[in-house]
Parts: C-alpha cells; sequence; structure tokens
C-alpha cells in the first residue's frame, strides 16, 4: 500500500503540537512519573551504540546494531495523531520506518504470531527503575498482524529530527490507532513468539489496560470516560474517535471481535 | 488570615486566566488537570492545618492557635468546592449529565463527592450560633465527621492516582500522626480519670 495514503493527514483543525509540548510532557516512568521528569532526566540515557537483540522464531535470531538493523530503510514523514490512555493528546510528526519492513528484514518463521518489544533495564541510566512503580523491564506486544500493518512505525525522529530521549530514542515504536502507552521506548529488544506476550501495564493493571489498547470512546477507563480528549495546548475537549480516527485502516484487523472484552 | 489562606486561590486564579489567554502560566501543560490537582492539594493542606490547630495547642499552650481553627476549616471547604466547580466546569464543560454520571459510577468520586456533601453541614454549623442552638456536646459530635472526610478524601486521592501513590501515602501518615495524638489523648484522659 502507499505509505503516503495511509499516513492520513491531520485535517485543519488538527494542528501540529508545539515541539516544546511533545518533547516536555511525556510518560515514561522509566524517568520518572511525572510527565516534566523524562524531559528533566533522560539526559543520563546513551543512545550510541545502540543494539537490538532479535530473538524467538525468527530465521537467524542475532543481536543488530542499531545501525544495520535500519540499513536500507529511509525514514519517512508521518504525521499521526498521539492519544495517551489518560485523555490527552497531541499530533506528532515523526519519523521512521514501517515496522513491517524491518520485521521482513529478520524474516520471521510461519509459526510466529506476536511480536514482543523490550525496553533497556539499567537503572543507572533510567533513575525511574530505582523505584518499583512498574515491573521491569517494560514490555509490549502486538498481533502479528497488527505489526505488519503499514500505520506501524518503528521511529526514530519526530519533527525532522533525531528523537529526544525523554521520547525513546534511539528507537520506539509507534501505533497511531491504539492508546499511547503500545508504544514500546528504547527497544533493545525483539521477540517473535507464537503466543500473546504479557505485557507491563496489562500485567499491573488487567482492567484499567487491555492488550489490545486500541483507541475505543465507546469503552471507558474504569476512572473516567474516553468519549472525549483534552489537545495538549486547547481549552476545550473534543470527541474521540474509534482507532483514533484510523478506523477504515485497520478496524477489519479486529472484524469479528467483541471489542469490549478485547479492550 | 481569610486574606492569607485566599492567597493561594488567587494565584491559581491568575495563572487560570494566563492560560486561558495562551500566556506562560504554571499549570502545567495541561492547565484543566493542574487546577484539579492544585485545588485537591489544597484542600487537604487546610484539612490537615484544621485538624493540627488542637495537638499544636495542647503540645504548646498556645491557646490563641483556637481562634483559627473555624477559618482554617472553612478554608479547606472553600478549596473543595474550587475543585468540584473545575472538574464540573472547566473539566467536564458543565455537562452536568455527564458529571452526575461519573459522579455515581467512578468510585474515587463517589467517595470524593461523599466527603464534599459531608463537610456541607459542618460548613453551615460552623457559626456561633448555631454552636450554640446545638449545644457543645452536639456540635461536637456533628463535627467529628471530619475524620470520616479526611477518610474519604484520602481513599479518593489513592485510587485517583495511577501507579505511584506516594503523595497520597504521605498524607496519610501525616493524618495518622494527627489521629494518632488525639486517641493516646483519650487514653491518657480516660486513665486519668479512673485514678
Amino acid at each position: 500500500a502507499d505509505a503516503a495514503q495511509l499516513e492520513d493527514q491531520p485535517a485543519s483543525r488538527d494542528e501540529v503540537t508545539k515541539y516544546d509540548d511533545a518533547t516536555g510532557y511525556n510518560n515514561y516512568y522509566e524517568f520518572g512519573t511525572d510527565k516534566e521528569d523524562p524531559k528533566a532526566n533522560a539526559g543520563s540515557l546513551r543512545t550510541r551504540p545502540w543494539s537490538v537483540a532479535v530473538e524467538g522464531m525468527v530465521k537467524r535470531p542475532a543481536t543488530w546494531a542499531f545501525d544495520d538493523l535500519l540499513k536500507g530503510l529511509a525514514p519517512q514523514e508521518r504525521v499521526y495523531r498521539h492519544r495517551c490512555v489518560e485523555a490527552w493528546s497531541m499530533v506528532i510528526p515523526w519519523l521512521g520506518v514501517p515496522l513491517a519492513d524491518v520485521l521482513r528484514k529478520l524474516e520471521p518463521l510461519p509459526s510466529a504470531k506476536y511480536v514482543e518489544f523490550t525496553t533497556l533495564f539499567d537503572p543507572k541510566q533510567m533513575p525511574g527503575q530505582r523505584s518499583g512503580v512498574l515491573p521491569w523491564p517494560y514490555v509490549e506486544a502486538l498481533r502479528m498482524d497488527e505489526a505488519m500493518h503499514p500505520l506501524t512505525l518503528l521511529v526514530t525522529g519526530m519533527y525532522g529530527k533525531t528523537l529526544p530521549n525523554q521520547n525513546g530514542a534511539p528507537l520506539r515504536l509507534v501505533i497511531p490507532w491504539k492508546y499511547g502507552f503500545k508504544g514500546a521506548k528504547s527497544i533493545v529488544k525483539i521477540r517473535l513468539t507464537d503466543k500473546q506476550p504479557s505485557t507491563t501495564w496489562n500485567v499491573a493493571a488487567p482492567d484499567e489496560y487491555g492488550f489490545y489498547a486500541n483507541v475505543n470512546p465507546e469503552v471507558d477507563h474504569p476512572r473516567w470516560s474516553q468519549a472525549k480528549e483534552r489537545r495538549v495546548g486547547e481549552f476545550g475537549r473534543r470527541a474521540t474517535l474509534p482507532f483514533n480516527g484510523y478506523a477504515a485502516q485497520v478496524a477489519s484487523l479486529y472484524a469479528g471481535m467483541d471489542l469490549r472484552r478485547n479492550f | 488570615m481569610w486574606l492569607l489562606g485566599a492567597l493561594p486561590a488567587l494565584w491559581l486564579a491568575w495563572q487560570l486566566w494566563r492560560a486561558w489567554n495562551g500566556e506562560p502560566h504554571t499549570l502545567g501543560r495541561e492547565p484543566v488537570k493542574g487546577l484539579e490537582h492544585a485545588t485537591g492539594d489544597w484542600t487537604i493542606r487546610f484539612l490537615a492545618a484544621t485538624l493540627a490547630v488542637t495537638p499544636l495547642r495542647q503540645l504548646t499552650g498556645w491557646n490563641w492557635l483556637a481562634r483559627y481553627r473555624r477559618i482554617l476549616g472553612l478554608l479547606a471547604f472553600g478549596y473543595a468546592c474550587t475543585h468540584l466547580t473545575t472538574y464540573a466546569v472547566l473539566d467536564l464543560e458543565l455537562d452536568l449529565g455527564e458529571v452526575a454520571h461519573e459522579i455515581v459510577k467512578r468510585p474515587y468520586l463517589v467517595v470524593g463527592f461523599t466527603a464534599w456533601l459531608l463537610l456541607l453541614p459542618l460548613a453551615v454549623t460552623s457559626t456561633t450560633g448555631w454552636i450554640r442552638r446545638l449545644g457543645g456536646k452536639r456540635w461536637d459530635r456533628l463535627h467529628a465527621a471530619v475524620y470520616a472526610v479526611v477518610a474519604l478524601g484520602l481513599v479518593h486521592f489513592w485510587w485517583s492516582q495511577k501507579k505511584d501513590k506516594s503523595d497520597p501515602l504521605a498524607w496519610a501518615l501525616v493524618f495518622a500522626v494527627l489521629f494518632a495524638w488525639r486517641a493516646w489523648r483519650a487514653v491518657v484522659r480516660r486513665r486519668d480519670r479512673g485514678r
């Protein structure tokens, strides 16, 4: 499919979020639980050299140097809506490559049904990991068809620049139709498996954060409604769209599934 | 005292005005959330200050402190009102159906709203006239409801936090000390009476 066509450029009322907001208001518990913490604390993260271990159901499990993993894949700019499970949202111009292109390079076995992503665990570089607020390391996962979807992006930059540490440098996942927490940051391991992996927030609070975490205005978080959202930089709320406005592209992935149960 | 207690509210109102006009302010990237948190924090601070008056008086013998207990309590009620108003007016944009629906549906809002409801009669009966009308003993018994308000407020705070419970935990410890002091005094008083 044509990436530009799938990009779903935001409508005129979807203004790109200010760089300062997108890089100064982050949920990245590895650097602290306040939204200003990641910007303040992420300076201690060293993003070079970086390598990614590829494990599980692939032809040749191996550890890839960052540059080798992305060699031959030119970063594309994609402007995506970003919807946090906490009911705030942003519009961010990401720079990245389709995850599908990277996965093809890794040659998954036909038995692989899920892809699991693990964030760096190093309390020296990530001071938030010294607290037990979440079980470390952070793990997220996608079903294979979700991972292969052309909208799913392995991100290395934003706003035309290298990805700032507080946004998940050097390598993070962006799945625009899912709540932000699905987007694993500072990825050090990609594992292919035939069983649904346990994911961090789903383990920490299973009634609040599901495995799928598709943006859905009709399924409340136990503590708040997901029907509306507040764009960072705006005062009023706006309606939240099913699949964050990407239903035309992704709803078919979930045909026949009960999205209330599989939230 | 009134003026001093109202200063945070004036400051917050000014910051809100600046945020509304797109000027630099201190309420954070989500000013409505920032204001909710700030008004909630001031409610709990003034509740703690109210409940600290008696232990401080007993410890230091500064009986003039007693004069400020009513004002501190009313300030706590005032901040609880701005907290609720911020939620209803700015967060839910005065969609009263949604406000009612949310307050009934979310456990942390049920307890928070109950705490506010309990504060209401305490604020009304805080005048000298009402103390006289009720009589000291009955007034005391009614105003013991403040302990329930604190407990509900702490549960509201605890449940509203996503994962990091350190702030509600710290406040729970503060109130535990204030409650323990009273419990200990009661035990001592009973023992002395028994002698």
